[in-house]
């Protein structure tokens, strides 16, 4: 690859820079007890959640950030963060999209998502959260007929007490890591889906998550629940302004699957990664697993990592219930001087379960992408079957790719199965491709396609277009 | 007292008998001893909290309290039936005390020096002290710094330029029964000249109820062009404890081939580490461990490829019955702006009985982008069409498994150029499956269906 095509990579610029001017209601950066309960309190929330909150919060005092990943950043001070923001007026929210600030609407036209005619076309309720609070909800009323509870996690405190209560926390427990534990004491939003039994939601469920107020770390808590034969797709999309300051997100989301149900997870996140140097961008540590608790039960984690400066973030799937099923297919773009730690966990508890990972890093510029996955087979998971292939493509010599699969088998009848190839786009392909009138841009643009093709088809729709568009806004500069 | 502090008085009391035999060492020696027990108590054993030591528990070893041996008897006839039937020559270490009666060091061809390390030292300690600690320093783990604070003997192997031995080179380690369990700590070092070729078997064995402590490091430089085989036949026994940190490095086309066939031991761990330094440098690893009983079998690897044009190529197999456990760590780095780089590693694992466990990890990173790397990993049980397909043949199905495993563990050992090592392995993992492998009859229905096919 020539060196000026490569230059011109590392040169693009952030395409959803800008920053919308919202006033925001924001606490004074710093973390303790008052925070938290500032925090409950501005949520209306019952006496039990703020409990819960500062168990969580007394358990991540003890802890220390992890370092094991294969990441270089400095020290986050804690104490700098503004642990709440919400848009104006909280109380008089909009009822329909008419009503929601012109101003919004036009952050997500510059974004390219224009939220009524995705709506609209594409039939997917959107739940938005613009910074913390959830400003809309689309197609709340055709849900609730179908007996779908599709709302803000602060909402689902209030008017679901009892299922959050029964779940909450039961696939990530508090303490269960650095992050994990922060988000579960200071959480401000995100989203809460609860399909009941024998109920194959009607539509696809997005949220457009958004980091908006500077100095504001986003703590989403997402919680979805199927029933037993219950079903539903969920897509999660994030854009985030152009900002200098690192910005801290720890989400965390806990998927709970019964009996015979299916949750389809998919995420396409292209938050600010910093700009060439590596100053700004986004530190995402997330926390997402999936639990899948009843028999034939299936997960599935599909994810497109384009942004943030740091990644860190490894969905998981513990298998459970016999013959369930987890899946994760992943396709990470790292550019610039980005990092990204990610993979995932599968855990096989129950007789016959079975797991698939596809995973497919591109590495380019400065930066240094690794896959991290375990694959653990317990004693009693009798006839447990693995396959994992991740795929590593580095484009210019100043990037890393690097692979750290972990394999414990405990039992003589599973079959795990792990392939992994780390290559560069072959001079050969480019020419065979260039030999036929294809410019060298189409050309990688089509072998890099293809070398992500296995994941993008997992993708909903109009998910996958929007992927596929995704990457090649990454590679407009790698190839001239 | 801590585990620590059993092994620091230990080393304490060794060398006040060392300095009242001998008198005072040289000053590198002591500043060196003195180095690697400060590491040592600093660092203190490993935990499973340490990513390093994840899967293995090293308590068995801390908790132990071990003597050093002061003789090196042995019977000759127990001995000769013990090793390797080959025409070799032959260094042999009881409890880590080097045995003159049981080693074979007459016929050396010129350009050879093997020797023990006290001897090395005795005549010149000035030229060891040079490469020895070079490639392994007390910093690489708690054990090479324990090993650092207690060496005293071992084996020195040097090949001036363009030496070919011919005959393998045997050092055997024996391990004796007795009423206290004791430690030994041996230090091997390799200097292998330009374009010089040898093959050197490690061979450790020893008498069926000893439970020693054997910690070793192991160090081999080969220079331009050097073409060194290394087989590491571990045959100690059950109760046996054993740590080993080997580490090569490689000039400029020089090719090291290790074999790293691991049958005995109750709890082992090899680190094996080569740093290809130079342009056109190959390593082979060639791995097999067969675990049975309790046994715990960790092997880690790490290639690390400095150099542009460099070569690595990486194959693991396991077996692991009862309640065997076993650990594959197998890493490849690529520095930056090592372009060309070939790199491939393969670990795959069979699984006899619901109670045997692997733990694998196969990593790489890298810093290069022209470069083919690939690893792979599995875990799995003897394919049932293929056992199905032995029987249709006829087989009864303990024989169709016995041939089906063999045949697993055939990957690596038909890379085994002497038969003598292959043939003991072969016949070690189908004497230590159970009874239904007979071996001999393996092999007579193996001929049996040849014959038919013509």
């Amino acid at each position: 690859m020539a060196s000026q095509e490569m230059e011109q990579l590392v040169r693009r610029d952030y395409k959803e820079g800008f920053v919308t001017d919202i006033e925001s209601d924001t606490v004074p950066p710093g973390l303790d007890e008052s925070t938290i309960a500032f925090i409950s309190n501005k949520k209306g929330e019952p006496e039990w959640m703020l409990e819960w909150r500062l168990k969580a919060y007394h358990q991540w005092l003890k802890m220390t950030p992890p370092s094991w990943a294969h990441l270089d950043y400095p020290p986050i001070d804690y104490q700098a963060i503004s642990y709440y923001s919400a848009p104006k007026r909280p109380e008089d929210r909009p009822q329909s999209l008419d009503e929601v600030d012109p101003k919004l609407l036009e952050t997500y036209e510059k974004l390219g998502i224009p939220l009524h005619e995705r709506a609209a076309l594409a039939g997917v309720a959107v739940d938005a959260v613009f910074d913390s609070v959830s400003v809309t909800t689309t197609f709340k009323e055709k849900l609730h007929e179908a007996g779908v509870i599709f709302c803000s996690i602060s909402e689902a405190i209030r008017e679901h007490p009892e299922l959050v209560k029964q779940y909450l926390g039961t696939v990530v427990p508090q303490g269960d890591n650095y992050f994990a534990a922060l988000n579960s004491a200071v959480f401000t939003d995100g989203s809460f889906v609860f399909v009941p039994e024998g109920v194959t939601c009607p539509m696809e469920l997005s949220t457009y998550f958004r980091i908006n107020a500077a100095n504001t770390g986003q703590f989403e808590r997402t919680l979805i629940i199927c029933e037993s034969r219950a079903q539903v797709s969920y897509l999660e999309g994030c854009t985030a302004p152009m900002r200098d300051e690192n910005q801290l997100h720890a989400a965390v989301v806990e998927l709970v699957a019964l009996d015979d149900a299916y949750i389809k997870y998919s995420t396409v996140q292209n938050w600010y990664p910093g700009d060439e140097n590596g100053k700004g961008g986004i530190y995402n540590f997330v926390t997402k697993r999936g639990d899948c608790r009843g028999d034939r039960s299936r997960i599935s984690w599909t994810q497109v990592e384009t942004g943030s400066a740091i990644t860190w973030k490894y969905p998981s799937c513990v298998l459970r219930g016999k013959q369930s099923v987890g899946e994760f297919y992943s396709v990470a773009v790292t550019n610039g001087r980005q990092q990204a730690d990610t993979g995932t966990k599968m855990i096989h508890i129950g007789e016959g379960t079975r797991s698939y990972i596809v995973s497919k890093g591109i590495s380019a510029g400065r930066s240094n992408q690794s896959y991290r996955g375990l694959v653990k087979v317990g004693p009693r998971a009798k006839g447990a079957r693995n396959f994992t292939q991740c795929d590593s493509l580095l484009i210019g010599d100043t990037c890393g790719a690097h692979t750290f699969p972990y394999q414990e088998i405990g039992n003589s009848s599973a079959t795990v199965e792990h392939e992994a190839t780390t290559s560069k786009i072959g001079e050969d392909q480019l020419f065979y491709c260039q030999s036929r009138g294809i410019s060298e841009e189409d050309a990688v643009s089509m072998i890099v396609n293809g070398f992500c093709k296995d994941v993008f088809q997992e993708l909903p729709m109009e998910f996958a277009v929007e992927a596929e568009a995704l990457l090649n806004v990454t590679l407009e500069g790698a190839v001239g | 007292m801590s585990d620590v502090q059993t092994f620091l008085d230990r080393l304490a009391e060794r060398t006040e008998t060392r300095r009242q035999a001998h008198g005072p060492e040289p000053t590198w020696i002591a500043a060196r001893r003195q180095a690697g027990a400060a590491r040592f108590e600093a660092l203190g054993f490993p935990t499973r909290r340490v990513e390093e030591w994840k899967y293995t528990d090293v308590r068995p070893i801390a908790g132990g309290d071990f003597a050093l041996a002061e003789t090196a008897d042995f019977s000759p006839a127990a001995a000769a039936a013990l090793t390797l039937p080959l025409d070799a020559h032959r260094l042999t270490f009881v409890d880590g005390v080097f045995s003159a009666e049981l080693s074979q060091l007459d016929g050396l061809p010129a350009g050879v020096a093997l020797l023990p390390l006290s001897q090395a030292l005795d005549e010149n300690h000035e030229a060891v002290g040079g490469p020895l600690g070079r490639l392994t320093g007390v910093e690489f783990s708690p054990f090479a710094a324990l090993n650092t604070a207690f060496m005293e003997e071992g084996a020195l192997l040097r090949l001036a330029p363009r030496t070919v031995v011919d005959k393998p080179i045997i050092l055997q380690f024996l391990s004796r029964a007795g009423e206290t369990p004791v430690m030994s700590h041996p230090r091997i070092l390799v200097e292998a000249g330009s374009r010089s070729q040898a093959t050197v078997i490690e061979h450790h064995l020893g008498e069926a109820d000893a439970a020693n402590f054997t910690n070793l490091v192991e160090e081999i430089i080969l220079d331009r062009g050097a073409n060194l085989t290394h087989y590491k036949l571990q045959e100690a026994p059950l109760g046996d404890l054993h740590v080993a940190s080997i580490h090569v490095e490689q000039g400029r086309d020089s090719r090291y081939t290790s074999f790293n066939l691991n049958l005995g031991g109750g709890l082992v761990r090899n680190d094996l580490v080569t740093d290809l330094n130079g342009e056109g440098a190959e390593a082979n690893f060639n791995g097999l461990f067969f675990g049975q009983g309790r046994q715990h079998v960790d092997n880690h690897t790490l290639a690390n490829h400095n150099a542009p044009h460099t070569y690595s190529n990486e194959t693991y197999k396991g077996i692991l019955d009862d309640r065997a456990r076993g650990v594959f760590n197998g890493k490849v780095i690529v520095k930056r702006d090592s372009q060309k780089i070939e790199a491939y590693q393969s670990n795959a694992n069979l699984l006899l009985s619901d109670r045997a466990e692997i733990d694998t990890k196969p990593e790489l990173e890298i810093y290069a982008d022209d470069v083919k790397c690939s690893h792979g990993a599995t875990t799995g049980q003897l394919d049932e069409e293929a056992v199905f397909a032995l029987r249709t043949r006829g087989l009864d199905e303990q024989t169709a498994r016995g041939l089906l495993t063999l045949a697993f563990a055939g990957e690596v050992m038909e890379q085994v150029a002497l038969d003598a090592v292959a043939e003991r392995v072969e016949l070690a993992v189908a004497g230590k499956l159970p009874e239904r492998f007979n071996l001999a009859g393996l092999v007579e229905t193996a001929v049996a269906l040849h014959e038919d096919e013509e």
